[in-house]
């Protein structure tokens, strides 16, 4: 990506209406925050909802007889087993099983799919797709869309009020209200919610409606990231990366058990070793002493000074009320209770394993 | 009555005779953000104009503070480890950071007044 030029929101326009303050993240320039502060902007996204522009993430349609045929080849994933509508938290694979990308693939139709990729691989991961499509029946399609994500308890009563009705909708389900349109029943917060994928004029239409609402306001990265982490989920880039596994990351729950063996999917013998070796570290959740935040790229160590970790995502959880982070620590370290020391400038910060999530999800799931 | 200066890394200094009294303006905790921890200087402690003497933290990052002028550390505003968002809310007030004895006044001469740093800002 270096030495692209910057690439610039859809609405950047509205953002800067709105007061926000602008920071560089994966290419993309976005609102970091608004003028109510991270602070502000967290816990009205969990007492009432948050509006999020998520349009630097990619929507990509994959179609075609053999669309099933490649998501099974490019994830760890069974396409077909997937209902009409049901959503999977699924990744990209290298032959080593570290994740490329975590993804989120939607059955739209029978040969119908929508895969939603993070902003930082999403080049990598339609070249990945094109190029592994070569050998199948099947279409990639990047689709240009305003993305926006409404999250909190009252998401849903603010979209039905703007004559979306999410009602049917559970967690982990998604369809395509309008031509062009895509919407989904999940987040990247730990709250129920839902995330719309729409043209540019159709967004700024939905738009002038709920920003009418005064229930509902513009939420930034910064606490977008604070939200997440809260919630105990991964960022790609930090929690994992090529380097890490599904088995390493805890996150096996997203590969269907009938696969893991012998699934076809890029990484598949390298992940059965992994998982059959037992990975040596582990992702947990960090609970530092204090109120001192402990951040990414800072090792973790026993008692006596060893290396035993790293921490991948840290800094205040504004719901939780103290610093949260994750990160990797060796297997037998991993159990919550259990006590590690950070050293933040000089300074020997008990860290607590905890468990993740910090706060409870509350989604939506019927 | 204690004068008022700046610096270009948006602190203010209000110095009384040999006592100087440290903070962050008001534009840069708003550059900043809702601060969650601030990490005080030991008393007793010597700085070097320059020096990283505090560490604030936000939800999203840390920022040092650096002493804008010699001089060593004589009270630090303890009531910021258990309310380090008064900061934001009073960074010229309740929000001031530490005290220090200067060591050298002439360090003061290179630095910004209240209108300098208004233009500074811009």
């Amino acid at each position: 990506m270096t030495g692209d030029p910057i690439r610039h929101l859809p609405l950047e326009d509205l953002h800067q209406s709105a007061g926000a303050r602008f920071g560089a993240f994966a290419g993309w320039s976005m609102p970091l925050t608004y003028p109510a502060g991270v602070m502000k902007e967290h816990l009205h996204t969990r007492d009432h909802a948050g509006l999020f522009d998520i349009s630097h993430m990619k929507l990509i349609l994959v179609s075609g007889p053999q669309a099933a045929d490649l998501l099974d080849k490019a994830c760890p994933l069974s396409a077909r087993a997937l209902a009409p509508s049901q959503s999977k938290y699924t990744f990209f694979l290298n032959e080593q099983a570290g994740i490329l990308d975590d993804l989120i693939v939607t059955r739209l139709g029978d040969e119908r799919f929508m895969v939603v990729a993070n902003a930082g691989n999403a080049a990598e991961d339609i070249a990945h797709l094109q190029a592994l499509a070569e050998g199948f029946e099947t279409t990639v399609e990047p689709l240009d869309r305003v993305f926006l994500a409404i999250q909190g308890p009252e998401a849903a009563t603010i979209l039905a009020e703007a004559g979306l009705a999410p009602e049917d909708l559970l967690f982990m389900q998604g369809f395509e209200p309008r031509p062009g349109w895509f919407m989904s029943r999940s987040g990247y917060t730990g709250e129920d919610g839902f995330e719309i994928g729409l043209p540019e004029a159709d967004a700024r239409e939905l738009l002038t409606k709920l920003l009418a609402d005064e229930r509902l306001m513009w939420i930034g990265l910064a606490a977008r990231d604070s939200l997440r982490l809260e919630a105990g989920l991964c960022l790609h880039g930090q929690d994992i990366t090529p380097e890490t596994s599904p088995a390493s990351a805890g996150l096996m729950w997203a590969i269907p058990k009938d696969i893991r063996g012998s699934g076809n999917f890029i990484g598949a013998s390298a992940l059965a070793k992994i998982v059959a070796d037992s990975p040596s570290e582990k992702r947990v959740g960090l609970k530092p002493d204090g109120r001192q935040p402990v951040r990414a790229g800072v090792q973790l160590t026993d008692a006596d000074g060893n290396t035993v970790g790293r921490v991948t995502s840290g800094g205040f959880g504004p719901s939780a009320g103290h610093p949260v982070a994750m990160g990797y620590v060796a297997n037998e370290l991993s159990k919550p209770g259990i006590t590690v020391f950070a050293d933040v400038r000089g300074t020997r910060i008990p860290v607590q394993i905890h468990s993740l999530p910090f706060t409870q999800h509350r989604y939506r799931k019927g | 009555m204690a004068k008022l200066y700046f610096t270009e890394d948006h602190e203010w200094l209000s110095v009384d005779g040999d006592v100087v009294t440290v903070g962050i303006t008001d534009y840069a905790q708003e550059q900043l953000g809702d601060l969650v921890f601030v990490e005080l200087p030991e008393i007793g402690r010597s700085f070097a104009k320059g020096d990283t003497a505090v560490v604030v933290e936000s939800v999203k990052a840390a920022s040092d503070v650096y002493a804008p002028v010699d001089g060593e550390i004589i009270e630090a505003n303890t009531a910021l480890s258990s309310d380090p968002a008064l900061v934001n809310s009073s960074p010229a007030g309740e929000g001031w950071l530490w005290k220090m004895k200067l060591s050298d006044a002439g360090q003061l001469e290179g630095l910004l007044d209240e209108a300098g740093y208004a233009a500074h800002i811009g």
